[in-house]
């Protein structure tokens, strides 16, 4: 719960900051996912450098494939995404010396500091706590910088960002490589958690689920996407008590919030929003 | 004697079959206000647009202080030391009147990335943002949301936010519509406490604010 929280703050800092929709960020969870694989393969099986492999090469992949995406905008933008997203998962389904389709299974959970602290859920609990509310910290403070401000203006009004002299692009590449890098910590969290990878961690499926939470919690508040995980893993769970078909619920709520309140749950409970930047 | 700052030469944009700048050409000299005016629908705004870098033109030459700059994107001009103002007020809405200040500021200042900072709270963007908004007559609304401000104060704002870029050249577009006439005065004797220290261009077409302020004034023909 925490780590998909993880996940969708990431995203909601790419929709709601620089309202960059994107259908392919679960890519990025399964880049940190297989980086730890590849990794522990390769015998490194401290998670702050798997975290750190996972980092650089989610960035790399959102900035070669916003640099191509970012070309488009609106509906295209969204489209190229998805279209990217679903070739690594493809990829990733073809690569039969990953397990392909059935996926991978970790013989154990990462070190941390060369000792193995990780092998209770407690202590593995905590840690992606601390790692999320560091994230939301990060991402805060980056909302209101002043490149959170140029960003925050391009979605604002992209034509007055310009006439000032800010190019959207570089900011907007910026943007997705920052939220690409965290939801592939969250990707290194969710392989350890699970021990084990498969190429659906990235399927657009999870990519619509990531934004489902998003907007459940609130566009642009940063922690209402963490409300919004929280609150729809919840609900996935508790209405799978009652009916197997939960989706046929939430579908409804989430047009509710997308009708009455764009800023959702994060809207609800707190009128001042943080994306302003004050 | 020095090359005007602003020269412009057989300057068209045609949409479709209409067009709707055609051959225009004139020059701003350095310290001068120039207004152009026009009636309604002559291509006025589409003048600005093309100077300020967008639409491109489809043909003609624009040279800025003795440099060719045609070919460069809005962005560019922007850094070369273009301010426009926008006829339909194109302020930031979620941001405060202060906010939409400093980040013209920060504009003029460059390094835009910096990601740690609270640009909030950073007196070297706030100083000169309420410097301008003072000069504007807009300090005691700089903290409320842009958006949330009467159509006369978002045209002030703009007025605000193109002097803290401190430009080589102001492009204001038609400042005066939809004013009343209280506003109107007010702008117009704004713009004349501005005049000596920018040079101006001025699209409008309320007759008397422009025989007000203009140093020179060209008329736009509309036989086209």
């Amino acid at each position: 719960m925490l780590i998909l929280a993880l996940a969708a703050l990431s995203l909601d800092f790419l929709v709601g900051q620089g309202a960059l929709v994107s259908f392919g960020h679960a890519a990025h969870l399964g880049i940190g996912a297989y980086a730890v694989v590849l990794a522990s393969m390769a015998g490194i099986d401290d998670l702050i450098a798997q975290a750190l492999i996972a980092v650089a090469a989610a960035a790399l992949f959102a900035a070669l494939t916003g640099y191509v995406s970012l070309r488009a905008s609106g509906v295209y933008y969204i489209m190229s995404t998805l279209a990217f997203g679903q070739m690594l998962y493809f990829l990733f389904v073809s690569l039969s010396a990953l397990g392909g389709d059935d996926g991978y299974t970790l013989s154990s959970r990462s070190r941390l500091l060369g000792e193995p602290r990780l092998t209770s859920d407690f202590s593995f609990y905590y840690l992606c706590l601390a790692v999320l509310a560091l994230a939301y910290l990060l991402l805060v403070r980056i909302a209101s910088s002043r490149f959170g401000r140029v960003l925050n203006a391009i979605r604002q009004n992209p034509l007055r960002a310009r006439a000032l002299g800010f190019r959207p692009f570089r900011s907007q590449l910026a943007a997705c490589v920052i939220a690409g890098a965290i939801a592939a910590v969250a990707g290194t969290l969710l392989a350890n958690q699970s021990e084990f990878v498969a190429p659906a961690y990235m399927s657009w499926q999870r990519s619509g689920e990531l934004l489902v939470m998003t907007i459940l919690g609130g566009v642009g508040s940063l922690w209402g996407a963490v409300l919004g995980a929280i609150l729809y893993l919840t609900l996935e769970e508790a209405l799978s008590l009652l009916t197997d078909q939960t989706h046929v619920l939430i579908g409804p709520l989430l047009v509710v919030v997308a009708i009455f309140g764009r800023r959702g749950l994060a809207g609800a409970l707190a009128p001042k929003d943080l994306g302003s930047g004050a | 004697m020095s090359p005007p700052l602003l020269h412009v030469e057989g300057l068209a944009k045609s949409f479709g079959a209409l067009a709707v700048t055609d051959d225009v050409s004139f020059s701003v000299d350095e310290g001068r206000l120039v207004a152009l005016i026009g009636p309604n629908g002559a291509g006025k705004t589409t003048l600005i647009d093309q100077l300020s870098g967008a639409p491109r033109s489809d043909a003609g030459r624009i040279r800025f202080g003795g440099l060719d700059i045609s070919a460069l994107d809005m962005p560019a001009r922007a850094e070369l030391g273009f301010a426009r103002s926008f006829q339909i007020a194109a302020v930031l809405p979620e941001y405060s009147a202060l906010e939409n200040v400093a980040l013209a500021v920060q504009a003029r200042s460059g390094s835009s990335f910096r990601f740690f900072g609270r640009a909030a709270r950073e007196e070297r963007l706030n100083a000169p943002a309420r410097a301008a908004l003072e000069r504007v007559g807009l300090l005691d609304r700089a903290g409320d949301p842009a958006g949330e401000l009467s159509h006369g104060e978002k045209r002030s704002l703009e007025i605000a936010i193109a002097l803290a870029l401190r430009p080589r050249l102001m492009l204001l577009d038609e400042p005066f519509a939809g004013l009343g006439a209280e506003e109107t005065r007010a702008g117009v004797d704004l713009i004349r406490a501005l005049k000596s220290e920018y040079t101006m261009l001025l699209v409008e077409h309320d007759m008397e604010a422009v025989f007000a302020l203009a140093d020179e004034i060209g008329f736009w023909s509309t036989d086209a």
